[in-house]
């Protein structure tokens, strides 16, 4: 087990260099645009220019400018803003990340939960018409712009129906810190959770539902059906533990995408001051840094919990653990 | 159990008659048509029906409706009748789905976005499975040194949000043109999102290639190949490439749906189809400040997308079910 775990930790470092390298690549070896004019903004003055290009070495060879940048973003930290040249770039990261993080989280339980009943309904009464109502509204749930749903979400819930009984709950948009009120925390959220977890019902109950018909047809499945157990016991113990597998490798990797930045259009939306909501700030005036900074750290992110949940199985599978 | 006439039917026939005899498929396949035929019709539309040019903004224009002239920029309905706001859904002939910020009709905007929308993800996807393919066959049939090369330069690039990784590619792209050598492309061409796109999921795409691949590596067909001195060339063009074929055409329509979703979201950060052109994206993100007033200009183009990303996926799905032999026969 140590060898697996050297190996997969060996595989994290070079896979968070190449992304390092690529996302460097990215920004400023782009052949044909000069990255100095995109760093500092359109309609930059000379000035600023010749700053940029002195600041960041880009009449320096390839190698250094790699090595001076990363050391601005993880080991003096001070890589600034170039619209607003007070403005670091990593303080401001870490000062949204809570706002993405209750989005996130708060989304994540919704669709885990939500999937989880989807899959295993349309999966337990396979071929019925709530089988096939469940997957067709997993397939509209998938094929959602989620900016586009949560504008409709605003119109009806802070328009038309604000003033109905339903909706006259619903507080404006913007984020409300747990810390200054949990309520105030959890209604300011509450829909942009619903909103953000519609794609991921879709996937994860049609997911779900395709493994566990799969696995339903194993043979361990008919040896515990054999040995008199109930229908439910088998699709809930049987089934659904087997079939989670998937599920679980799949959900690592889409939190950490969206912590990372991932639910930037639904921070947009509903004017939450995330990581994305940063980035898309950033955009407007096209601030590179900062762009820069939030792709290289959510990157960082899923790899990280990507290798996480890989160490996760190996703990949990007896067939790793043992080193079978 | 098989039918029997099945038998004497080649797997692509076979395909096509399940295909045929899916009411999904064949919903879709209707839905995506109209769709095509409705935004290739758009000059038409906005020339002989809407009579506006959806490309100028004019907002002191004013129409005849219900027998009065009707100005296109209405004054606002709060009590000092301050500002204004674009005209609503008329319903009529001009202006049917009502009038953009700049005075321009959102009907003929709409179809003439969908063009755009449409070739961006249907250009994006074939782009973006011609080169999963060469990734996923070359990993999957030479293996060794050039698999573990190519898959963890697809685990690299997978590692990036995929949004994220559309936007950085854009915003560097987008700020000015690009100079290539003597070629220079604007900064507003559609190629730079085509291509975006096309990139970002290729990882997604080349993933169940190189499975298939690896699959067809060992089967005995190509055992055989190998053996009678079949040079490799000609076994990956003659024997691997029909093979994967299937798998090639499963996913054309779900990169398209997924390729449609990244460029009405790049559009509507207003990084990806560039004023005064439209997308379906661009629509939106006009009609984003009229959600509250005007919410016809952002709900029609979003539920665009949503229908024609929904034919996409069913699509996907029924061709799947059609060229996959063990669940067809299920």
């Amino acid at each position: 087990m140590a060898g697996a775990f050297l190996r997969r930790l060996g595989q994290t470092v070079f896979v968070l260099f190449g992304i390092s390298v690529l996302v460097f690549a990215v920004f400023f070896a782009t052949p044909g645009a000069d990255p100095s004019a995109r760093i500092a903004g359109r309609g930059a003055s000379p000035e600023t220019l010749a700053a940029v290009r002195h600041e960041y070495g880009f009449d320096r060879s390839m190698p250094v400018q790699y090595a001076m940048l990363m050391k601005k973003l993880f080991i003096t930290r001070d890589l600034a803003s170039f619209v607003d040249r007070g403005e670091r770039v990593i303080p401001e990261v870490l000062h949204a990340a809570p706002v993405t993080m209750s989005l996130v989280g708060g989304a994540a339980v919704i669709w885990v939960f939500a999937s989880v009943l989807m899959g295993t309904l349309a999966a337990a009464t396979r071929g019925s018409l709530l089988d096939r109502v469940l997957m067709i509204a997993g397939l509209i749930g998938i094929s959602l712009p989620v900016f586009w749903l949560g504008e409709v979400v605003n119109l009806f819930t802070q328009s038309r129906l604000h003033h109905s009984w339903a909706f006259s709950w619903v507080p404006g948009l913007g984020y409300v810190p747990f810390s200054t009120s949990p309520i105030g925390w959890f209604k300011a959220l509450v829909l942009p959770w619903c909103t953000l977890a519609v794609l991921f019902v879709g996937i994860y109950g049609r997911v779900l539902r395709a493994d566990l018909v799969a696995t339903m047809q194993e043979d361990f499945i008919r040896t515990a059906r054999a040995k008199g157990l109930s229908p439910a016991r088998v699709l809930l113990r049987h089934g659904l533990r087997t079939s989670m597998v998937t599920f679980v490798s799949l959900f690592g990797l889409d939190f950490a995408q969206l912590v990372g930045g991932g639910a930037l259009l639904t921070e947009v939306v509903f004017g939450l001051q995330g990581v994305g909501r940063l980035t898309y700030q950033a955009l407007a005036n096209l601030d590179l840094p900062l762009v820069m900074a939030t792709v290289m750290y959510s990157a960082v992110f899923v790899v990280l919990a990507n290798a996480l949940v890989d160490i996760l199985y190996a703990v949990l599978d007896p067939r790793v653990r043992d080193g079978r | 159990m098989m039918p029997l006439d099945a038998t004497i039917l080649s797997p692509s026939r076979l395909a096509l008659r399940r295909l045929r005899r899916d009411p999904s498929a064949l919903a879709a396949i209707a839905v995506l048509a109209l769709v095509t035929l409705a935004c290739l019709a758009a000059g038409l539309y906005a020339r002989h029906v809407a009579h506006t040019d959806p490309f100028t903004s004019d907002v002191a224009a004013a129409i005849t409706l219900h027998g009065q002239l009707t100005d296109i920029m209405q004054p606002n309905d709060n009590p000092l009748h301050l500002g204004l706001t674009p005209i609503g859904p008329t319903w009529s002939v001009q202006y049917l789905l009502g009038s953009d910020p700049q005075g321009r009709d959102v009907a003929a905007r709409l179809l003439y976005g969908g063009r755009n929308s449409l070739l961006i993800s249907a250009s994006a996807s074939l782009l973006c499975i011609a080169m999963a393919a060469v990734v996923g066959i070359l990993a999957g049939y030479f293996g060794g040194f050039v698999d573990a090369a190519l898959s963890r330069m697809m685990d690299i690039m997978w590692a990036i949000p995929v949004y994220l990784f559309a936007i950085s590619l854009s915003i560097v792209t987008v700020a000015q043109d690009l100079h290539l050598g003597p070629i220079t492309i604007a900064s507003d061409n559609l190629i730079l999102p085509i291509v975006i796109i096309a990139i970002v999921y290729v990882p997604y795409a080349a993933r169940p290639i190189r499975g298939r691949v690896l699959s067809l590596r060992h089967a005995e067909f190509v055992t055989v190949a190998r053996s009678l001195g079949v040079r490799e060339a000609r076994i990956l063009l003659r024997d691997i490439l029909p093979n994967v074929a299937p798998t090639l055409i499963v996913l054309a329509p779900l990169v398209m749906a997924l390729a449609m979703l990244a460029e009405s979201a790049l559009s509507f950060l207003s990084i990806g189809v560039q004023a005064p052109a439209a997308s379906w994206g661009t629509i939106i993100n006009d009609g984003q400040g009229l959600i509250y007033t005007r919410p016809m200009v952002a709900i029609a183009p979003g539920l665009a997308i949503v229908v024609t990303v929904l034919a996409l996926n069913v699509l996907g799905d029924s061709l799947r079910d059609a060229l996959d032999a063990r669940e067809g026969d299920r």
